[in-house]
């Protein structure tokens, strides 16, 4: 490793290279008074480049009989912390089997599909909210054209989340962000009244000794554990994903994060794109990062707009193409005549595949042939 | 809170100078920035940039609040939960008791549908006193296209509330409170939504209404990439000012004629389709609203309005449906159709029959 890649400040380092300090063995031997000497700076800063030196040599040679590379992890322990993981999140008896088959395997794959679907029909939403825990982190993607229900599947997911254990969900809180305004409390009121109602009949359905498990749950405990937060800018969206980091360390509980929409803000104020590219990927990244400490589920919604291709206009999600790899699932919703469907775009796990669904006084649903296409777009 | 300058966060004294003095002032100006350009810019530590970050970002970041306390607040503070019920029984049921506060909701429909005598009818409504169900403040009227009529507006009045517009003092003053604005440019609606919105909080406004969105932007723009460009300032303008005053907001849009459908897929779609694995929808002309998609998706609420007979926006499915059919998914269900009897008279529109089809 080099001097030019250790975080310390730029004269800091160029005082270093002028000294002749250009890799990091070199300055393994070395004492901070002479480094002191050598560099012209004080005692105490001497001793803070050669501790940020020696923390950032630390791991490599800690942890070498373990690992060849500093902190990778191989195929075989991902396996084995996905399982645990699962392990945790689902109490469900028939899940824990079926998840204990293995990650990788046919089956499993197409579990992960058709929970993925679930969270598009999602008429047995207790299965939804596994299919978080199945996979657990998913950052995922989801942009379609307006009125098609992206805001929607954001609140069902947020109302989702929370499902106890005992159902088969996770029992989670929810954090939504919300860049447009188009967040509707009276409707987030709706589904988490028909999200009780699917309880507790399934309830009666599961278990016909109606004793234990009543429902204790109302619309408005539901309520109380979606984090609502109103993002007015784009500097504000990235000061409150940098924010969330504490956020989420105070709240442990949360298990999904919704924004809705990635985009908004970053489609109206950027003149200079590639500092909307840099700024969307150092976001992205962080979102990312928080997925995995946290272990939770990002859930981005992302806009369309028109793209010419090949001298026809089509649609395209919106934010161009580097937007595009930063996501690891992509679902793209879209008409197909009269019906909604979900696609899947982009996945590296399950295989592209689309769905019917509708948009319903109760939440998302499977599919009814009722439904009737506005076509206004 | 995104101006929100750099010293008035309470960061360590050395490193608040090390900002002021490389003239990263704003908040704005220091998330726009990578933790590593910073320590390039700043000459510091990556511990103090990240922890500079972290307590900025703290700070800048809006609160929370719990989707509870959203809805306890929106019941408590507002009049009727933040819904402007329009009277038609159908359309309030759909929308969760009326046109919303604080979001945009656009009427879409043909020339002639009876978009503006629905905004005259609106805007008279909110100008009522509470206990005629009207929001009982001013209201803030936008004419574009010069359309607006107040003739018409008191003749409604008179048909609808014979009891307050036949005082002549009562009808001077609810027509009192509507304020007609025309502007005749686009840079001129741009200077006079700059205006509302100083005037908006101190005058008692209680709705604004523009009508209509397209024939501004429409009128003095090409297709296009600029046009998209004066659209989106507009865009969050407007949503900004109903969120910031909560009142609710309606716009008018136009409807224009597309040909071809492509512009409405995605490429996988297209792709599936020449392999001839989804059926092929075939739509030869059909009305589309104008303003494009980047409009759509500011738009939170979107009413469609359409005629019995004559031109069909939906050609599909057979049934025909009156208009103003409901699209309005954010508020309830999708399909729900609500049946306005528009007879033939310019005069009955203000009885609205309404029955509920689904």
């Amino acid at each position: 490793m080099e001097i030019w890649r250790l975080p310390i400040s730029a004269s800091q380092r160029g005082k270093l290279i002028s000294a002749g300090y250009t890799s990091l063995s070199s300055l393994s031997s070395i004492s901070s008074s002479d480094l002191a000497r050598e560099l012209k700076v004080s005692e105490s800063e001497a001793m803070n480049i050669l501790n940020v030196a020696s923390h950032s040599r630390g791991p490599e040679t800690s942890n070498a009989s373990c690992s060849i590379v500093e902190g990778a992890q191989s195929a075989w322990d991902m396996l084995h912390d996905e399982e645990s993981l699962m392990h945790i999140t689902t109490s469900s008896a028939d899940l824990d089997n079926i998840l204990g088959g293995g990650i990788h395997c046919k089956e499993v794959t197409e579990i992960g599909w058709s929970s993925l679907s679930l969270i598009v029909n999602s008429v047995l939403k207790y299965k939804l909210t596994t299919a978080f825990g199945s996979e657990s982190i998913i950052f995922m993607l989801i942009g379609g054209v307006p009125g098609i229900g992206k805001t929607q599947l954001g609140i069902q997911i947020a109302v989702n989340v929370q499902i106890p254990n005992d159902f088969g969900g996770l029992g989670g809180k929810a954090v939504y962000i919300d860049t447009e305004g188009s967040f509707m409390v009276e409707r987030a009121f709706q589904i988490a009244e028909a999200c009780i109602e699917d309880m507790s009949e399934y309830n009666r359905f599961l278990r016909k000794d109606f004793q234990e498990c009543k429902i204790k749950m109302q619309p408005q405990d539901i309520l109380e554990n979606i984090f609502y937060f109103r993002i007015c800018s784009y500097t504000e969206q990235i000061a409150l994903i940098n924010y969330l980091d504490k956020f989420l360390s105070a709240h442990k509980d949360v298990k999904v994060i919704v924004v809705d929409s990635v985009t908004f803000h970053f489609r109206q104020d950027f003149d200079d794109m590639a500092l909307r590219t840099r700024v969307l990927s150092g976001m992205a990244l962080k979102l990312m990062n928080l997925a995995k400490r946290f272990s939770l589920a990002v859930v981005l919604l992302n806009q369309v707009t028109t793209k010419h291709t090949e001298a026809s206009l089509q649609l395209a999600l919106a934010l161009g193409d580097s937007w595009s790899h930063t996501c690891t699932n992509r679902i793209v919703l879209y008409w197909n005549g009269n019906e909604r469907y979900a696609y899947i775009d982009k996945s590296p796990s399950l295989r592209s595949a689309s769905a019917a669904y509708s948009v319903t006084a109760r939440g998302i649903r499977n599919s009814s042939s009722s439904c009737k296409r506005i076509k206004m777009m | 809170m995104a101006n929100k300058l750099i010293s008035e966060i309470p960061l360590p004294k050395s490193i608040a100078n090390v900002f002021s003095a490389r003239n990263i002032s704003t908040a704005k100006d220091a998330l726009s920035l990578t933790e590593f350009e910073l320590m390039d810019l700043l000459d510091v530590g990556l511990t103090e940039v990240r922890s500079a970050l972290s307590q900025i970002s703290e700070i800048v970041a809006p609160p929370y609040q719990t989707a509870l306390s959203l809805m306890e607040q929106r019941f408590q503070n507002e009049h009727l939960g933040g819904h402007f019920p329009t009277g038609l029984k159908g359309l309030d049921a759909a929308l969760c008791g009326g046109i919303p506060f604080g979001v945009l909701t656009e009427l879409v429909g043909p020339a002639g549908i009876g978009k503006t005598q629905f905004c005259l009818k609106l805007s008279l409504l909110a100008s009522l006193p509470t206990n005629y169900g009207g929001l009982d403040g001013r209201v803030i009227y936008i004419d574009v296209e010069s359309k607006f009529s107040s003739r018409r507006l008191l003749e409604i009045g008179l048909r609808s509330f014979p009891e307050i517009f036949q005082m002549k003092e009562m009808a001077q003053e609810m027509a009192g409170r509507i304020l007609v604005l025309r502007p005749t440019s686009l840079a001129e609606f741009t200077q006079s939504l700059e205006q509302i919105k100083v005037s908006l909080l101190q005058n008692q406004v209680k709705m604004l209404v523009i009508d209509s969105m397209a024939a501004l932007v429409s009128g003095e723009h090409e297709q296009g990439a600029r046009r998209q460009q004066t659209l989106s300032w507009h865009i969050s303008f407007i949503k900004s000012l109903a969120e910031f005053s909560r009142i609710p907001v309606v716009v008018t849009n136009q409807v224009r004629s597309r040909n071809h459908d492509d512009a409405s897929r995605y490429s996988f779609q297209v792709q599936s389709r020449d392999g001839a694995t989804e059926t092929p929808m075939q739509y030869d002309s059909h009305l589309v609203a104008a303003l494009g998609i980047q409009w759509a998706h500011a738009v939170t609420t979107r009413l469609v309005l359409e005629a019995k007979s004559g031109i069909s926006l939906l050609s599909d499915d057979g049934k025909e449906v009156m208009g103003p059919e409901i699209n309005a998914i954010h508020c309830q269900v999708t399909g729900t159709c609500v049946a306005m009897a528009k007879n033939a008279g310019h005069n009955e529109i203000i009885n609205f029959g309404i029955e509920g089809l689904h």
